[in-house]
């Protein structure tokens, strides 16, 4: 695995997104972990928080939009709330799903879906606001 | 008489001001003044060219006032006046405009406005030193003894040195034994010492010192005076023992019926009633604890009316009946001293955070505990004699994790600051698991290892290579119950995987803080400090012992959680300087102080309620405001609040300051 890091991150324009879009400093995370060790979801998911957030300082955005993490999450507020420098991690997953969203990457469509009259009501909106831009 | 040939020395600070202010266009600007005889730039008036400048335009041009703009004058203010009195130029006749720190640095962006600027603070500056008097400074005798308060290790360091160059010094300490923290380590890292081992000599050389006066269980009441003649209220806590007559034998602690937690052991172990606070204690007394003494206790409440005494009844005083030289007396014994000293350090060192600040990390749980007790389960002289034990059911644990930075760096919900002796003494608990249980497992949850002392990455070395211990590095975030044991979950953020372990006890390397006496006695000495309780120093690098109040000095962990080498070394240090402020006989003083017109005075007392020093009386027979030299600092409260102009501060009266004031705030 290598990583070429071709510009500061600092200056990376979608990391600047994701900053705007959360109102958070990625930056200001220390990569002590704590978030991944107390999240419910973390056993699940391909990167950690932790993780998620030394890619972006590291300016992989890439990565990120390509990872499973950030539909996993389940914005349940635990990363945020034990953060040592209170830095709202499921707001910056939420900017990274935004991100996602906006570029309609993932696209899906419903009358394509086989089974749909089985699914669950929930997967179906889940899906649906993947459209929004 | 206003001065008339003024001059004025632009200095650059190299690109530091001249980057950004114009300084040639300034010194020209200047020199149009009437009242300016020379104005020139230099580029560092702090070197020693720039001084010899100073030195030989005074003589030149026959200068009566001297202008440097250069930095702040906390700086070299005296650096420029002591050159301007080589010259024959009373020193008070110079003044600093701060153009570095008030113009160049927060103007960078705008070099025209930060030159006009420049050109404004030395006009105001000027219009200042215009009045300035010629003076002289104050002398104030000094008394030679020294206070030294908190018997640590670096309380102990200093009053030793202190004592030893033949000034007599006063140790004050609140517990009933000196030694500190240190005397309940385990062993020390990196050397792994016995602490108790290298510390005994220390304590009995302090306590058979011919110069050292020591208080132990005593506090300071009260502090009054200045630097050279403080006045000190000493509070020796009632012990209800006649410590002239206990010989420390100890006999009536094994007959005490009655039990609390003990102090030294950090609540990991119960204590009788009446105690000697260890078994090395210095001084070796025993002393009473009144709220867990049935006899004390039963008199109290005979005392409030809350029980009548029953006749011929037998209360407890099994101790007493014990006791060969008759040293327990039951009565309250608490006692007021003064003493006079010269000079005061302050070493009233260092606190951990509790545990059941954490109930996260599972510090409601008995089994999971500081490190700072875990020391004393690790220690030989501890209650478990050196084979740790679980608290809750004395069970000797097979696997221990250790959890690092347990609210340290956490802004959010401890402190914001490394404690920066955790990693090391963590590592060195683990270390000494291993010696006493060789088989027991042990995790250390580290976020980063922070080992930047002589010999403290090869300690980490070791414990990682010889003595098997587990580093995972990753913040636990949960410690709980799973049956017998405690269930950690953390992660690894190498691999990035959540980790889990079950172990039968918990360490957590809880924040240190400053002592929680530290408010009330910076306040006694009006010394600041900040919201973790640390005390302030005057200059973090340069200035790391002194207080902002003259002769008050600051050592070891009190100053921040700092580790043994370090502490005994500040406590040496402070000596160094108690020892050079006592050798005088005099000290000087700066005159820059209040002084009243009694022709003026209405001795309404205004200037008396606002300062903070208590230097000022009201005379009653002329009721006219007097201002005590020694006390005054000079800070100009008193001539704020006074309706008549009467008391000014010298050299800032308020002609001067106003037209200072009217150059600074004209339209720009
Ligand atoms: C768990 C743990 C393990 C450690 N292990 C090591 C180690 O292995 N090696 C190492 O180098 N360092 C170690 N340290 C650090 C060491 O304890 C400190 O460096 C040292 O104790 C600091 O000494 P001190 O005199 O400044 O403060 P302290 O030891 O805290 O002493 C201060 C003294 O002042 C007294 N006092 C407080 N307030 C007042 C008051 N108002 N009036 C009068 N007296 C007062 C206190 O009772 C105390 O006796 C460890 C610390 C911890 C928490
Ligand atoms: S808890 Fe906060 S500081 Fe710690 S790794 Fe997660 S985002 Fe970074
Ligand atoms: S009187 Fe003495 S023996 Fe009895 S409880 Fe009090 S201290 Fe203990
Ligand atoms: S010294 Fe180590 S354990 Fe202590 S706060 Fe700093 S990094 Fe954390
Ligand atoms: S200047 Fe006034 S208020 Fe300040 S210390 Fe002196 S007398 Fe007290």
């Amino acid at each position: 695995m290598k990583y070429t890091i071709k510009k500061d991150p600092h200056e990376d324009e979608r990391v600047q997104k994701i900053i705007e879009i959360s109102g958070q400093n990625i930056f200001s995370c220390y990569q002590c972990g704590r978030c991944s060790s107390g999240c419910p979801m973390a056993e699940f998911m391909d990167v950690l928080p932790n993780q998620v957030f030394m890619f972006l300082q590291e300016g992989d955005v890439d990565t990120l939009l390509n990872a499973k993490t950030p539909w996993i999450c389940a914005a349940c507020f635990t990363c945020t709330v034990r953060c040592p420098v209170g830095l709202d991690l499921a707001a910056v997953m939420e900017a990274i799903r935004e991100l996602q969203l906006r570029k309609n990457y993932d696209y899906v469509d419903p009358y394509k879906v086989e089974d749909r009259e089985e699914l669950p009501p929930i997967a179906m909106v889940s899906n649906f606001r993947k459209f929004t831009p | 008489m206003a001065m008339k040939r003024i001059g004025v020395f632009i200095c650059h600070c190299g690109r530091n001001i001249a980057g950004t202010v114009d300084v040639k266009r300034v010194a020209e600007e200047i020199g149009k003044r009437e009242d300016v005889a020379f104005s020139t730039t230099y580029v560092f008036m702090c070197s020693q060219p720039g001084q010899k400048l100073i030195e030989d335009s005074v003589k030149k041009y026959n200068l009566d006032g001297v202008v440097v703009a250069n930095c702040s004058p906390t700086l070299h203010e005296k650096t420029m006046r002591n050159a301007a009195a080589r010259a024959g130029l009373n020193p008070y006749r110079v003044e600093i405009a701060n153009i570095r720190e008030w113009a160049a640095w927060p103007h960078e962006d705008n070099p025209d406005a930060a030159t006009r600027k420049a050109i404004r603070i030395i006009n105001a500056t000027i219009e200042k030193l215009k009045a300035n008097a010629s003076l002289e400074p104050i002398e104030v005798p000094v008394i030679r003894r020294a206070l030294v308060i908190g018997g640590g290790v670096a309380g102990m360091q200093a009053a030793l040195d202190i004592a030893d160059s033949g000034i007599e010094t006063i140790l004050v300490e609140k517990e009933a034994t000196i030694g500190g923290n240190m005397f309940r380590l385990s062993e020390t890292f990196p050397t792994l010492d016995c602490p108790q081992c290298i510390l005994t000599p220390k304590m009995n050389d302090v306590a058979a010192h011919p110069n050292i006066k020591l208080y132990t269980y005593s506090e300071v009441e009260d502090v009054e005076g200045f630097m050279g003649n403080f006045k000190v209220k000493i509070k020796k806590k009632a012990t209800f023992v006649d410590w002239d007559k206990c010989t420390g034998c100890g006999e009536c602690l094994r007959v005490c019926p009655a039990h609390a937690d003990s102090e030294f052991d950090l609540k990991m172990a119960k204590r009788t009633s009446i105690y000697i606070a260890n078994e090395q204690a210095v001084p070796l007394k025993a002393l009473i604890d009144e709220n867990s003494c049935i006899r004390l206790q039963f008199e109290k409440k005979v005392k409030e009316g809350k029980i009548k005494p029953k006749k011929n009844v037998k209360i407890c005083s099994k101790c007493a009946d014990v006791c060969e030289p008759n040293a327990i007396h039951f009565q309250n014994n608490e006692e007021i001293v003064e003493e006079e000293v010269g000079a005061i350090i302050v070493a009233t060192g260092y606190e951990v955070m509790p545990a059941e600040a954490f109930p996260e990390l599972g510090g409601k749980y008995p089994d999971v505990i500081t490190s700072l007790q875990f020391e004393r389960l690790l220690a030989p002289s501890g209650p478990t004699a050196g084979i740790p034990r679980r608290p809750s059911d004395g069970k000797v644990p097979e696997s221990i994790a250790f959890v690092h930075c347990v609210g340290s760096r956490d802004p959010q919900n401890g402190v914001p600051y490394c404690s920066r002796i955790c990693c090391m003494y963590t590592i060195k608990q683990a270390m000494l698991v291993k010696h006493a249980m060789h088989d027991a497992a042990v995790y250390d949850f580290y976020i980063d290892i922070r080992s930047n002392g002589k010999g403290y990455e090869e300690f980490y070395h070791r414990a990682k290579e010889e003595y098997g211990v587990n580093f995972i590095r990753g913040k636990v975030s949960k410690v709980y119950k799973v049956g017998d044991k405690y269930r950690v979950q953390g992660v690894d953020t190498l691999t990035g995987r959540i980790v889990e372990v079950d172990v039968d006890m918990v360490v957590l390397a809880t924040a240190a803080k400053g002592s929680s006496t530290v408010k009330e006695i910076a306040k006694k000495l009006r010394i600041p400090y900040d919201e973790w309780g640390w005390l302030k120093e005057t200059h973090l690098k340069l200035k790391p012992l002194e207080t902002p109040v003259g002769g008050v000095f600051i050592a070891g962990a009190a100053q921040f959680i700092k580790d043994i080498t370090d502490s005994v070394s500040q406590g040496s240090g402070a000596a160094a300087k108690v020892m050079a402020l006592l050798s005088k006989p005099e000290l000087e003083k700066e005159p820059l102080l209040a002084k009243v017109d009694p022709e003026i005075c209405a001795g309404c007392g205004r200037c008396k309620d606002q300062c903070a020093y208590d230097a000022i009386t009201i005379d009653p027979v002329r009721h006219v405001s007097v201002v005590n030299e020694a006390l005054c600092e000079g800070c100009g409260a008193c001539s704020a609040n006074c309706p008549t102009t009467a008391i000014q501060v010298v050299n800032f009266k308020k002609g001067q300051v106003v037209r200072a004031i009217d150059v600074l705030a004209e339209v720009f």
